[in-house]
């Protein structure tokens, strides 16, 4: 332990705002991401808010249809480019990769430090777009209608651009991280398995984000030049556009869940105290993921007008995905298998994933079927499915992470009775919320509507209800979190009995991590007796 | 409170149906075995009945993944089959099938009819017939979706789609655009009127009964089109080639082009020869067809279609 050195923690270690905004402490980095991106999640729900506050009733009920439009696209484009594409790799990911991996630091911190003010570029890019001109093409931007209309495609295309380099170069920056910074011992297969899912995560942000961005830089040349790639009315194809969009965009998915699944895979053995069931398993299915989302992408496509061998190749491929994501879910369950389970609020939220994300996994089969996706293709149907694996998936790991590493981040326990409170109103609500929408698309209820027709009123009345125990549950996790900072118990360095390597180190840790570097001579997951 | 209600009124909607079922039902089974062990597991082991130091030391167990991962694969696979057989089904329009041209607009549907009548927003059919519908927009992406025959296709700007039913039960059924065109991508919507055939008969006479000017079908008026726009000039309707291929059954059959490659003459291959007519040009005629981009309207493209369509 490296209590007795009295350094002061990396919150302390250098004092003033500028040494935070030209730090090189990758958990600095890291607490940096964290705040701008939940400020982006708190704008994208409140967009989301609205959204169902105007789907509560049919006909118009605070807002026009042109407004309403553009409140999707605004609560779509934010939520993916600016908080759930980000938020576990950068915020999560900065702070605890190297802690993870013994290191000191990740490969290129300046490099790091660069990606955060490229984010934070084009962040203000989307929000100068949004004010300035708007976008009420949907965060798909499908074309022609993304070329005609007369918002702000062009910036929003621009910000994307810009939010694109940041993630490709945190994800070069972690797969360097990985092969060469691991310490004494660190074995691939010793390595955490929140490791593994970075670097499976990173590979995607390496190989897909520049495809978003040739799309997004070809789509505002359009816009501008007219060069008719996209526009069928100067020769060019409406459904070129949904490849190029797609083909990052699907992959994008599991950049999205990648990350979630390996927080679930750190929490559970913890809290049920055994060795994770099946590692090289779950580490295997990570890579597998990532690896089958390259070839799926015409499964968003399957009534764009694509040929039925594509249709077919699609539906088959993505059959595939389902296999490795199961495998997880089989093993997460069989850890808890004669454990010792504590069922602590970081457990809880792995709960609630295991719950939900089996929902939106299995929902995906309908979707993938052809048949099938005919009629739901569109519908509120995809809209919960999506809701169930993001919101259900990866959010529900967020706040696993959250809970979990609080403590190590910022030296604070937070009051777990509140979290239990907050957790139970959260799941309660997610599900009022979204389930009621597999419903509504089943009876035919298309997306992106702005009115409906009267046989759809109770089922989105009932959504709408979800989301204000959502709001409640949020809320509370806020003033909890915000609470704890200033009265919040000091954390011990292990409050949980955790085995990885963060745990051995101060809550929170100094500002370069170990005191010497770590040996690790096993896996992480070393509880209890062999039989 | 109206109640939801998702009638199955195709012959396709029952096959949807079969499916969505079977996946319903075996994810509910897999769920709830996933849901009630995971249940069981967190009370069973809770940290106040099992000493945290003392659980049991599990790696894994090679042979359980396995199987598991072979039961899944079956399992989707059979999935799979079964969709994609069924989507074969809807792709595969009958041959007698009765054709409508669908226009989207932002934001309603024109239906036009072979015999000349042009809806707003309503397609009238009979039941028990297959309707194939050749579909496409002035501007933008729309998608036609009918919920209650489960079918739903993209409607493109520059380009026909298709998509067909059989209507099983006499009935108003929505029309919902499927996908976001807009600011009243909402408001687009339109009715499909299936009738007894009898009263589709009755119906079709109505619109001739009614004592107004009788409409030219759409073939007619793809005939004085061909005449008031100087196609007349290239191509003959009775075999003889001209400065253009003549017309006479040309539709369905498989050019020769100019460059060695084959087209088959179908609704898109004419209206690619109106807009961009050098793009493939038939063996032995020179390139020298001029363009009609921008000087006939999406419907008079369908009517010449019809026309050239009629000339067996």
């Amino acid at each position: 332990m490296s209590e007795g050195h009295n350094e002061p923690s990396y919150l302390w270690a250098k004092r003033g705002i500028t040494s935070w905004l030209v730090t090189l402490d990758h958990k600095r980095i890291g607490i940096m991401y964290l705040v701008l991106v939940m400020a982006f999640f708190l704008l994208g729900g409140i967009f989301s808010l609205l959204l169902r506050l105007e789907l509560m009733a049919p006909g118009a009920t605070l807002m026009g249809a042109d407004t309403y439009n553009k409140f999707f696209t605004y609560h779509g484009a934010i939520m993916v480019f600016m908080f759930i594409i980000p938020v576990i790799p950068a915020a999560l990911g900065n702070f605890f990769l190297p802690l993870l991996i013994g290191a000191k630091d990740v490969a290129f911190p300046r490099l790091n430090l660069a990606s955060y003010y490229i984010f934070v570029i084009g962040a203000l890019l989307a929000v100068w777009a949004i004010l300035f001109g708007g976008a009420d093409t949907g965060w798909t931007f499908y074309t022609p209608y993304s070329i005609k209309t007369g918002t702000n495609v062009p910036m929003v295309a621009l910000a994307v651009f810009v939010m694109g380099f940041s993630s490709i170069l945190t994800g070069l920056n972690f797969i360097v991280t990985v092969h060469k910074l691991r310490c004494p011992g660190m074995t691939i297969y010793r390595m955490p398995l929140f490791v593994w899912a970075i670097y499976a995560t990173a590979i995607i942000q390496v190989l897909a984000t520049p495809v978003i961005g040739a799309t997004v830089l070809l789509l505002f040349m359009e816009r501008l030049l007219h060069i008719g790639i996209f526009d069928p009315a100067l020769g060019g194809d409406p459904v070129l556009f949904q490849h190029f969009f797609w083909f990052y965009s699907h992959p994008a998915v599991y950049i999205m869940i990648l990350p979630g699944m390996g927080i679930i895979s750190e929490v559970i053995p913890v809290f049920s105290r055994k060795h994770i069931f099946g590692y090289k398993a779950i580490a295997y299915s990570s890579l597998a993921i990532a690896g089958i989302s390259f070839l799926v992408w015409g499964h968003h496509m399957f009534v764009s007008s694509q040929s039925d061998l594509a249709n077919m190749l699609f539906s088959w491929l993505t059959m595939f995905v389902a296999v490795p994501t199961a495998i997880k879910v089989f093993n997460w369950t069989a850890t808890m298998y004669k454990g010792s389970i504590s069922l602590k609020s970081p457990m809880l939220y792995a709960v609630w994933f295991l719950f939900l994300f089996t929902i939106g996994g299995l929902t995906g089969l309908f979707l993938a079927a052809l048949s099938v996706d005919v009629h739901l293709h569109d519908t509120y149907f995809v809209v919960a499915h999506f809701h169930y694996v993001m919101m259900g998936g990866t959010v529900m790991g967020l706040l696993a992470g959250f809970h979990y590493w609080w403590p190590k981040m910022t030296g604070r326990m937070f009051n777990e009775k509140q979290a239990q409170v907050a957790a139970w109103l959260i799941f309660i609500g997610f599900n009022v919320t979204f389930l009621t929408q597999f419903v509504l698309g089943y009876y035919g209820m298309p997306r992106r509507y702005y009115d409906y027709a009267g046989e759809y009123a109770m089922g989105n009345l009932i959504s709408t209800v979800g989301t204000w125990f959502l709001l409640a549950g949020f809320g509370l996790m806020l003033f909890y979190f915000l609470r704890s900072l200033r009265h919040g118990a000091k954390a011990p360095s292990n409050p949980w009995g955790g085995q990885t390597l963060e745990w051995t180190i101060a809550s929170p840790p100094t500002e370069h991590n170990f005191h010497e570097t770590p040996t690790v001579h096993s896996l992480p997951y070393e509880y209890g007796v062999p039989s | 409170m109206i109640a939801l209600s998702l009638p199955n009124a195709s012959t396709f909607a029952s096959k949807v149906d079969g499916l969505f079922d079977f996946i319903l039902w075996t994810s509910i089974v897999s769920f709830l075995i996933i849901v009630v062990a995971k249940v069981w597991f967190l009370w069973r082991y809770r940290r106040s009945q099992v000493d945290e130091k003392k659980t049991t030391y599990l790696e894994g167990h090679a042979p359980t993944e396995i199987s598991v991962a072979v039961i899944l694969t079956v399992w989707v696979m059979v999935i799979f089959a079964w969709g994609w057989k069924d989507y074969k089904y809807l792709r595969a329009a009958p041959r007698d099938s009765m054709q409508v041209n669908i226009l989207g607009v932002q934001w309603k549907w024109y239906m036009q009819y072979k015999d000349g009548r042009k809806l707003t927003n309503e397609l009238v059919v009979p039941k028990g017939k297959p309707v194939q519908l050749i579909m496409t927009s002035d501007d933008v992406l729309h998608s036609f979706y009918v919920p209650a025959f489960r079918v739903k296709q993209d409607v493109l700007p520059k380009t026909y789609t298709s998509l067909w039913f059989e209507a099983t039960e006499t009935g108003d059924y929505p029309i919902f655009c499927a996908e976001y065109c807009g600011l009243s991508h909402s408001g687009m919507i339109g009715k499909v009127r299936v009738l007894e055939p009898a009263a589709y008969e009755a119906w079709l006479l109505n619109a001739v009964a009614l004592g107004d000017v009788v409409p030219k079908t759409l073939a007619e008026q793809g005939a004085d089109i061909v005449k008031a726009q100087g196609c007349i000039a290239c191509h003959s309707s009775d075999g003889a080639p001209m400065i253009g291929p003549s017309w006479k059954g040309i539709f369905g059959t498989t050019e020769k082009l100019s460059d060695g490659s084959e087209a088959v003459v179908d609704e898109n291959y004419i209206r690619e020869s109106l807009m961009e007519p050098n793009a493939k040009v038939v063996q032995g005629f020179a390139p020298v067809m001029m363009t009609y981009k921008g000087r006939i309207s999406e419907e008079e493209v369908n009517a010449v279609i019809e026309y050239i369509r009629s000339l067996k």
